[in-house]
This record gives C-alpha cells, sequence and structure tokens, in this order.
C-alpha cells in the first residue's frame, strides 16, 4: 500500500500541475495484459538460423587446440566461429565512453578465464543442429591455476586471470590499484574515539533472473545493413559495442528495442549483439542468439559479490568520529561495468551521514568465476547492507536506540561530504520520523524536532585537512603499507564544479526546463566558526541531544482527528500519517 | 523451540543517474496535422514504466492531454541517442530533455494559434483538454488541432521540438576521491518485522513499513509497483538468492528456477510505504527516480530484525538457515533483543 505525504516539504513544490503526480494507467499495459506486446523474440524470420556458442568447461586453462571440422560437417550447420572470425576480438564495455582498456574477447584465443567463457560459435539452421553439432567441438585445454577470492587474487605470485590487468586489478588513474577516499584524519580520529568497532560483510553473487534471457535477432536489410531486434538496456550502448566487434560504421547497424522483459541491470553489457550480427553478415541470413535459463543463471553476468571492512570510531555519546572502509569488488575475469561501480561506491561512502574523518579503499579484484556486471543499486546495494548493519552495532555499542542514532548522525542540508561537495535536497531524517510514526517506534522529542534543513554549521560546512598517501601503487604491491607522504591543507578542492547540465535552452535562448544545479564551492577555512557539534542553525530547532539511553516511551496517542496538513518541514510531529492518503 | 519475533530498521540514500556524468540523453517531438503528438526516444522500457513518464512529462509540458502524446521508443533510424535505462537516470535524465523538447514544440504551437487568433502568443494559456486560449478570455480559443491543422496547411509551420539533457563528465581525484557525483539523492528508511525459527533456521518476514522520498512522483501507481516490486527483492536479496551458496566457493551454481532459491507467493509480506516529495532542484518537474533503492535498506533492516529476534549477527548474505542455526550454536543459545515499540499503525 502507498500512501502520499502531501504536507511535507509541500512550500518547496508547486502542485498545480495536469497530469504529473496522476496514477494514469500506462500507454503500453493493454499490450502487456493481452499478451500482444512484443519483444525482440516475437520478430522471428524466415529461413533464421540459430547460434549457440560452446563454452569453457573450465574455470582457468590454456587452450592448446580448437577442433571444429566434424561440427562444420553436421547436419543443418552453416558456418562455425572461431576469435580469429571476429574483426574486432577484444572489447571493454565501457571504451565508448573511454574508460578502462579492452580486456574480454568475443570468443577466447588463448586461453579462458571462467567456466562458461565462449569459445566457438555454431550457427545452424535450427536450435536443436546447433546444440548438437556443440557436442562434436574439440578442445583441447591445459589447466591452470585458479584464484576465487578477491583477497587471495591481489596477493602476489596470484594466478593472472586477465592479462590486461596482470595485478589482478582494475587500475586507477594510471597510478593505484584501488579508488581512494580521503577526508580529514581518519587515524587520528580512531585514536582519541571512545570506541572503535571492525566488522567484514559479504555479499554473494546475485543472477537478475529476468523474465526474458538475454538474447537478439539480426537480420540483413537493405543496402547492407543489417537490422537487429535487442533486448539491450543501453540501445546505443549495445549498438556502439556491435559496431566496434563487427567492424563496420554505426549507419549499418539498424537497432529495434525499448520493450524488455525485466534487464536489473543484466541487459547493459550486449552479450549477443555482436555474434548474432556477425553471424548475418558471414552467413547472410537472419541469425538469432538466445540464451537458454542455464545460460543465464551461470554465465550471463551476476550482480558481483563484494567483501567490505567497515571500522568506526565511535563516541560515547554518540557521535561517529571516523570511518574507515576497505571493499573489494569481485570483478570475475573481466572489467565490464565493475570499474564504474566501485566509483560510485566511493562517492556514496560513508553513507547518508556526516563524518568529519572518512577514508575508503575500493579495489576491483579479477578472480576465476563469470564477469560480474550492473544490477540494481550497482555499488551502493551491498555497501548499505553493511554500513546499516554496522550502524545498529553502534548504536547498540553507544546504547542509544538505533532511530536516535540514525538521526544523531544524518547528513542534512549544507554538510559537507566526504567527496568535497555541499549536501542539498536531503531528506534522511524525515523519512526516519515517519517510518518511526508508522512503525509505532518511539522517538524522543527531541528527534521528532530536528529537520534536513538544518545543517551545514561550523565544522559541518568544511573541507579539513587531509593526509595523503602512495599507497597501493600500479605494480607495487609492497607500497600498500607505505605512511602518509603529505597533508592537504583543509578547504582544498582540485577539481572544477564542472557539473553544469548543457540544455539547448542555454544556446539559443529558449527557455531552461529546469533549475540547474550548482555545486558551491567550499567556504575558505578562514571564515570557520567555531566547532560546534551536532548543532542546528534555525533559531527554532533547539540543540539535539540524544538520551543517554534508549527508553521506551508509551505508544503515542491517538492522532487528533482531521488535523489540518503540516506544511512545517521536519515535523514537529506527524499528526497525520492517514490524513492525507491519496488513493 | 519456538518462533522469535524481531524489529530492525535501515536508512538510506541514493543517486540518480550515472555518477561521474558524460550522460546525455535527447528526445524529439513532433505533431501531426491533428494535433496528436509523437514523442521519439531510445530510452528503454524494462516494465518499469519509462513510456508512460516519458507521455505524462511531455503531456504536461506541452499542455495538452494525455491521450494526444504517444511515445515512440527505441528504434535507433528515428530515436536519437540515449545511454539507456540504467543507474536510476531514466525519469530524470530524459525527462529534463522531453521537457526541453516540449517547451519549444510548445512554443511553435502557441505562435500558429497566436496567428489564427491574432493575438500575441504570449498572451496564450492552454486547458490541457485541447484547448488554446487567450488568458482571461476563455472565449477567444482555438483547439489544438485546429492549430496544427492551421501550422500544416495554411502556414507552414512545424510544430515540433528538440531536448537534450547533459551533465558532462566530472573528473575523479586519485588521491582524495574528489568528485562531483550526482546532483540529486533519494532518501528511505524502513523497518522489517520477522520471526525466527530456532528449530528450523527459517525467517519469516511479516511486514514491512517504509518511508520515501523521491522528488517529486510523476505517476504515484508506478512508483508504487517499483517499491514493492523491490521491496520483494531486497527480502529475496537477504534471505534467498545467490549463485554462489558458499561464495567463494563457485560450485552449486543453480541451472533453473527450481534450484534458483527467491520467495515465493506465500513468502511475500504485507508492505505499506509512504511518499514525501522534496523536488529535485535539477529533476523534471523536481522528479528523482526510484528504480535502483527500493530493494537497498530492505537487506540491512532484515540482518537487524533477525539480530533482535535472536541475537545472531549474520553478517554474510543471504540469511540462510544454516547460518542462523550456526550463529545460535556458536551464542550458546538464543539472545532475544529489546523489544522496539508497538504494533504498527497501519493495516
Amino acid at each position: 500500500m502507498l500512501e502520499m505525504r502531501k504536507d511535507i516539504f509541500a512550500d518547496e513544490r508547486d502542485d498545480n500541475l495536469n497530469v504529473i503526480g496522476k496514477g494514469l494507467q500506462r500507454q503500453d499495459m493493454p499490450g502487456h495484459v493481452t499478451g500482444r506486446t512484443r519483444y525482440f523474440d516475437d520478430h522471428a524470420f524466415d529461413g533464421m538460423l540459430h547460434l549457440k556458442v560452446v563454452r569453457s568447461p573450465h574455470a582457468h586453462a590454456r587452450i592448446r587446440s580448437i577442433d571444429i571440422a566434424a561440427a562444420q560437417r553436421a547436419p543443418g550447420v552453416k558456418r562455425v566461429l572461431r576469435g580469429a572470425d571476429v574483426p574486432v576480438n577484444k572489447n571493454t564495455l565501457l571504451s565508448l565512453i573511454n574508460f578502462g582498456k579492452d580486456d574480454e574477447p568475443s570468443l577466447a584465443v588463448d586461453k579462458v578465464s571462467y567456466k562458461g567463457e565462449p569459445v566457438v560459435a555454431i550457427i545452424a539452421d535450427s536450435e536443436a543442429a546447433a546444440l548438437a553439432a556443440r557436442q562434436l567441438v574439440r578442445i583441447d585445454y591445459d589447466l591452470l591455476p585458479n584464484v576465487f577470492d578477491v583477497e587471495e587474487a591481489l596477493k602476489p605470485g596470484a594466478p593472472v586471470v586477465n592479462e590486461t590487468y596482470p595485478g589482478n586489478y582494475f587500475e586507477y588513474h594510471q597510478r593505484y590499484d584501488h579508488q581512494k577516499l580521503r577526508f580529514g584524519d581518519v587515524e587520528k580520529a580512531f585514536a582519541q574515539a571512545d570506541m572503535v568497532l571492525e566488522h567484514r560483510y559479504q555479499m554473494s553473487p546475485i543472477e537478475h533472473a529476468p523474465t526474458e534471457t538475454n538474447g537478439s535477432i539480426a537480420a540483413p536489410e537493405q543496402n547492407g545493413r543489417f537490422v537487429v531486434h535487442s533486448c539491450a538496456q543501453g540501445l546505443f550502448f549495445a549498438l556502439g559495442t556491435a559496431a566496434k566487434i563487427v567492424d563496420v560504421e554505426s549507419n549499418r547497424l539498424h537497432f529495434i528495442g525499448g520493450t524488455v522483459g525485466g534487464g536489473f541491470g543484466g541487459k547493459v553489457d550486449a552479450l549477443t549483439e555482436p555474434l548474432a550480427v556477425l553471424g548475418a553478415m558471414l552467413t547472410g541470413k537472419p541469425v538469432r542468439f538466445v540464451l537458454d535459463r542455464e545460460e543465464e543463471m551461470l554465465y550471463g553476468s551476476p550482480r558481483g559479490a563484494e567483501r567490505i571492512y567497515v571500522k568506526d570510531g565511535l563516541m560515547r555519546d554518540g557521535r561517529i568520529v571516523a570511518r574507515s572502509i576497505r571493499s573489494y569488488f569481485d570483478a570475475g575475469a573481466y572489467t565490464r561495468l565493475s570499474s564504474y561501480a566501485a566509483i560510485k561506491c566511493t562517492a556514496h561512502l560513508p553513507g547518508p551521514y556526516w563524518i568529519p574523518n572518512v577514508a575508503s579503499d575500493v579495489y576491483v579484484a579479477y578472480t576465476n568465476r563469470c564477469p560480474s556486471t550492473a544490477m540494481r543499486g550497482f555499488g551502493v546495494t551491498a555497501v548499505d547492507f553493511a554500513l546499516e548493519v554496522q550502524m545498529d552495532r553502534l548504536a547498540e555499542a553507544a546504547n542509544l536506540d538505533p532511530m536516535e542514532f540514525r538521526v544523531l548522525n544524518a547528513y542534512r542540508d549544507g554538510d559537507m561530504k566526504a567527496h568535497r561537495r555541499v549536501a542539498k535536497n536531503t531528506a534522511l531524517i524525515e523519512c526516519v520520523q515517519v517510518v518511526a510514526e508508522k512503525a509505532n517506534w518511539p522517538l524522543s522529542e527531541q528527534a521528532k524536532r530536528q529537520s534536513s534543513l538544518t545543517g551545514g554549521v561550523g565544522e559541518r560546512a568544511l573541507i579539513p585537512a587531509t593526509p595523503l598517501d602512495q599507497r597501493g601503487q600500479i605494480g607495487r604491491p609492497d607500497t600498500r603499507n607505505a605512511p602518509s607522504s603529505q597533508v592537504l591543507p583543509a578547504g582544498t578542492a582540485r577539481i572544477p564544479l564542472s557539473k553544469q547540465p548543457v540544455m539547448e535552452g542555454d544556446r539559443d535562448g529558449r527557455a531552461k526546463p529546469t533549475q540547474v544545479p550548482r555545486y558551491e564551492s567550499a567556504q575558505p577555512i578562514a571564515a570557520l566558526p567555531p566547532y560546534q557539534p551536532a548543532q542546528t542553525s534555525n533559531p527554532p530547532a533547539p540543540a539535539y541531544q540524544p538520551p543517554p539511553a534508549y527508553q521506551p516511551s508509551p505508544p503515542p496517542p491517538a492522532p487528533p482527528p482531521a488535523a489540518p496538513a503540516q506544511t512545517q518541514h521536519g515535523a514537529v510531529r506527524f499528526s497525520s500519517v492517514f490524513g492525507t492518503r491519496r488513493r | 523451540m519456538a518462533r522469535h519475533e524481531g524489529r530492525g530498521m535501515a536508512s538510506v540514500n541514493y543517486p540518480i543517474g550515472m555518477n561521474l556524468g558524460g550522460d546525455p540523453s535527447q528526445a524529439l517531438i513532433h505533431s501531426n496535422p491533428d494535433g496528436k503528438f509523437t514523442v521519439a526516444l531510445s530510452a528503454i522500457d524494462l516494465g518499469q514504466g519509462m513510456k508512460q513518464v516519458s507521455r505524462q512529462i511531455a503531456a504536461e509540458t506541452l499542455g495538452v492531454p494525455i491521450e494526444d502524446v504517444y511515445v515512440d521508443t527505441a528504434d535507433s533510424d528515428t530515436g536519437p541517442h540515449d545511454m539507456g535505462s540504467f543507474a536510476s537516470r531514466g525519469t530524470h535524465r530524459m525527462g529534463n530533455a522531453i521537457i526541453v523538447a516540449a517547451r519549444e514544440a510548445r512554443g511553435v504551437l502557441l505562435e500558429a494559434a497566436a496567428e489564427e487568433l491574432e493575438v500575441n502568443a504570449a498572451d496564450l494559456v492552454t486547458d490541457g483538454r485541447g484547448n488554446i486560449h487567450v488568458r482571461g478570455a476563455p472565449s477567444k480559443t482555438i483547439t489544438v488541432k485546429a492549430t496544427a491543422q492551421a501550422a500544416q496547411f495554411k502556414q507552414g509551420k512545424t510544430i515540433a521540438g528538440r531536448g537534450i539533457f547533459l551533465i558532462p563528465l566530472s573528473a575523479v581525484d586519485a588521491d582524495t576521491g574528489e568528485m562531483n557525483p550526482n546532483t540529486a539523492f533519494a532518501h528511505a528508511c524502513l523497518v522489517a518485522d520477522v520471526t525466527v525459527d530456532d528449530e528450523t533456521g527459517e525467517v519469516e518476514v511479516l511486514r514491512m513499513t517504509s518511508a520515501y522520498e523521491l522528488g517529486r512522483v510523476i505517476n504515484p501507481r508506478m512508483v508504487e509497483q517499483q517499491l514493492v516490486g523491490g521491496a520483494w527483492m531486497g527480502m529475496s536479496h537477504a534471505l534467498y538468492e545467490t549463485p554462489e551458496p558458499y561464495y567463494p566457493n563457485p560450485e552449486h551454481g543453480p541451472r533453473d528456477f527450481n534450484e534458483y532459491l527467491m520467495p515465493g507467493p506465500g513468502d511475500i509480506a504485507p508492505y505499506h510505504v509512504t511518499v514525501l516529495e522534496r523536488p529535485a532542484p535539477d529533476g523534471p518537474f523536481g522528479g528523482k527516480g526510484p528504480g535502483e533503492m527500493c530493494a537497498n535498506p530492505v537487506l540491512p533492516a532484515v540482518a537487524n530484525a533477525v539480530y533482535n529476534a535472536i541475537g545472531v549477527r549474520v553478517d554474510e548474505l543471504p540469511i540462510t538457515p544454516e547460518k542462523i542455526l550456526r550463529g545460535i550454536k556458536a551464542n550458546g543459545g538464543v539472545k532475544p533483543g529489546p523489544r522496539r515499540g508497538g504494533p504498527v499503525n497501519w493495516r
């Protein structure tokens, strides 16, 4: 069930709108419920051929030889492809935005790096013929030692999973074996904290499990073009990737998609389009390449596992004064999108809280398993699990109620975030307050009076002096424990505030669609007001003092009938949880 | 042997759009001679409702009835470039591009109407029901249809618009991680009530109670669909799913839905969501994006509820009966935590 609380933040909105905010029936709903919606696999062609791949049975092995002679002679087989038949047989998806090195073949050539890696593709006039011929391909392997644990993979001497990244880590900024976050002095803060808690968290891989498995159909069009019916989550990502791998100009490919049977991140990789297009080019016939359910489950790119170590410095009054995180994304054998997720994860730390000293080292490690990729909440889901279980532990250690503890440490408008930008448009406290009331979870009066609008005071708004280090240089595992080398002065920002959106209206005098976001520069350190922990600036809100220990209070009184809609933020109290229900 | 009740909570935020920018979306809109509009995109509808969100944003901005707008996506020959549907970016990025395009098309529409009515275009308003009239003088009016016909056959005007929304790529500092990440964040808090059976190790989610702040809600039913579906996924991640149950040991991979565990219909928990709207300064009508974050608070809230019920911390997902029973054994028995609050305030 869903209810709208229009009373909260009401003065930040103009609700005088015509169709926005209405629960109107979807344009595509009649097609979905009557089974008439057409997905990629509803576009069969006369004379369509079927492509199946032969996958490696080994997690890590050198390929000694590939014998396709028997498969080529098998009934119904039109063409058998090996890596040498793929025009550009090495790619990484984010090369389209110039991020990372090409590291993954479409069909393995010298070695396989995970169980299920495609080695040979068979194109036949039926799925059954392709599957039968798959049994006839003979590949000789020399087994190689393998590594499945992210921390083992990073140790010197571990088997090299991915020759493009011989240290088994993604290389950041051509300098480090991980992505750093440094804000304040965590070591000093740990030394001064009343308590230090460190715990290890592990998220296992997850399968996207879409109803529609990955697949595509490519067919010759007129004039040397090819039409591709695709399940891609990014149409032009898939088009650009296919054009690169088969080495044709992008306007020779005509991609059609947009109606997809579930993705959750598992359809960003263009797993099937390049080989389907190549097959159509080489045979002159329509070619369909669809993963079956077992392939989707085992070899269709999962959400990668993440191992996360969280170390926090806590004061007895419940303030978190330092948070240090070391985490490992398990990329599997190739990069795909893990490199990007590590940066998104870094920007997310330390979670929706204001903490004066934060550091993190996020590694992307290669292991001999199916490459992982994006999935719903990419870079954030696993770390949120770790942070919020850790928060539960910290609350208990400080003898505070978990909700009071969240309100005490929540980030607010104007607070400086660890990536050195000012927080705005925050609303964590209000969400806690509303849930507490709905769940009948007692909150102190002070916690009920807090607001996201009143942060950014004193130290909370400033970039602290920050020790820097050269730990983890590429190819230098011996540098992983190096000491800090310099201190970056307080207030330092080195990345330009480049986040101004570009819209056509900016250039030709048309109205801009929305107010554009503007990051504010850090205030100079000289203008520093004295440190006032956890105090709020606006006069009506008294300074928040968490209760020394959690005291369950009696259930709140029943809401008064027909309470007027609240227009105040931060909510004096939530007297009308059900008074403003909308549907 | 008994079933123990427990309650846990978590609060989270979530960034909207590709973290580092470099993340454009384009939209093209045109009218046919009857005043019916087509929005041409390359956005992807994964079931989340991208077509309908686009349609509502276009209709609102054009000022025409929703029935008069059709969204055509995604054909690379006709739909202009878009990065895709991921990173909770669809509504925010594409919505802004559609607003730019729709404003341009609306501008031409009003100019054409002004010519027919012999008034100044700046004095015209739309009623959202297919009519254009002079502000304060509703009798001085023309339909969108008649305007479009005049534009096409008399005036020679193209009622069309083009739009792009781009947040440029930002660099990341190698030493400090300084960057310009997302410009909009959504927020949530969730309470999970569970029981844990100390004999079988089974966890049942009794109910979930949440609040989400999502900026402007474009379509509340589609928000509900996202949040309820996402909560199911969160339960599933917390308690059931993984293709590698003994990770990092890669064995025991599932091959189909018989072997890959997920909650069934009998496991679905009653769920109450409250939505708050703090508009994003750079969002379309203030919209953010609920697509990804809706599973996130469920995982830790369930883990914290299990701890509250029996005193066992399971720090490796999923929280399987095996891990629960091993935890109880290691603790020397069940150690329930304090009761938190009373019965929920909703049914």
